[in-house]
């Protein structure tokens, strides 16, 4: 699911996916708690890495500072 | 004088691997590969608001389910703006009661429809045809069916195809003519004089000639 409006403002799908890298995950992990298909999850994930809101490590990806700062900001 | 380069449209071909692409969908940006690991049916309709694209939409929006229980996701495309789509996906919701799951590409350069040949110039020079590429999970394209503008499509038809290549893929089978789950299948021919005898002796094969047998699926 998109992950991030034109006015930089973060989707509800994309906070869920950012609260949930709060521990490092496959994105198929990702995939089967979220019960987003996988395809939606490598794009979200394509998207908030680009957006240094998360990173990629040896396969799983994980909530950087500013993601963390970013979801903090966000109201739910 | 200047030098005009015609861009020659093409035709995907069947057993290569499907071309690969990334593009604006109501879903944000999706690549063709992140789609690897599942089935896609990738179909183009010819324009939003118009009527057999909406029975279209509404049939295609029914069947997804049923495309997910096979692996199998679903992607549609036409060359109109994200815009339009959201607001006709919106439109259909409202007044015929179906939501619209799947992704859709707004294909406004056309990249994606010159790549997999949707615009049929005989037709429409601005629009695609009704067009529909099933992709398997190694992202190789195995069924292409191409419908005029006027006419809908049967999606009883591409669930039946993709029934019969998981099938195929799963048992090393082929399927015949009009083809249902649970129906006999047909065994490859043999390719050795060898093999040719020992079809015609195989109690388990139903053989009309020693090229031409069915099975039961266990």
């Amino acid at each position: 699911m998109p992950c991030i409006g034109p006015d930089g403002t973060l989707t509800e799908s994309a906070k869920a996916l950012l609260k949930l890298l709060e521990q490092p995950a496959t994105p198929e992990e990702v995939s089967a708690r979220l019960g987003h298909p996988l395809f939606s999850v490598r794009a979200s994930l394509r998207e908030l890495v680009g957006a240094e809101l998360v990173q990629a490590e040896g396969g799983k990806y994980e909530i950087t500072e500013r993601g963390e700062e970013k979801l903090q900001v966000s109201p739910s | 004088m200047t030098e005009q380069v015609q861009q020659t449209p093409s035709l995907p071909r069947l057993g290569a691997p499907a071309p690969q692409f990334e593009a604006v969908t109501t879903l944000g940006t999706l690549k063709l590969e992140d789609f690897k690991g599942s089935w896609l049916v990738l179909f183009s309709h010819p324009a939003d608001f118009t009527p057999v694209c909406t029975t279209e939409f509404v049939a295609f929006a029914k069947i997804h389910p049923k495309l997910r229980e096979l692996n199998c996701e679903l992607m549609g495309l036409s060359i109109d703006s994200v815009y339009s789509h959201i607001a006709w996906m919106r439109n259909i919701e409202a007044k015929l009661g179906q939501k619209i799951t799947f992704p859709v590409i707004a294909d406004l350069d056309r990249k994606v429809a010159t790549l997999y040949g949707m615009v049929m110039p005989g037709e429409s020079k601005t629009e695609t045809s009704r067009c529909v590429f099933i992709i398997d999970d190694k992202q190789v394209l195995r069924a292409m069916i191409y419908y005029p503008l006027t006419t809908g499509r049967n999606m009883e038809e591409i669930l039946r195809v993709i029934q019969a290549l998981q099938t195929s893929d799963k048992h090393g089978v082929a399927t015949p003519a009009n083809w249902r789950p649970g129906d006999k299948v047909i065994v490859p021919p043999a390719n050795n004089q060898e093999l040719a005898e020992q079809r015609t002796q195989d109690p388990n094969l139903e053989c009309k000639d020693w090229y031409f047998c069915m099975k039961e699926l266990k």
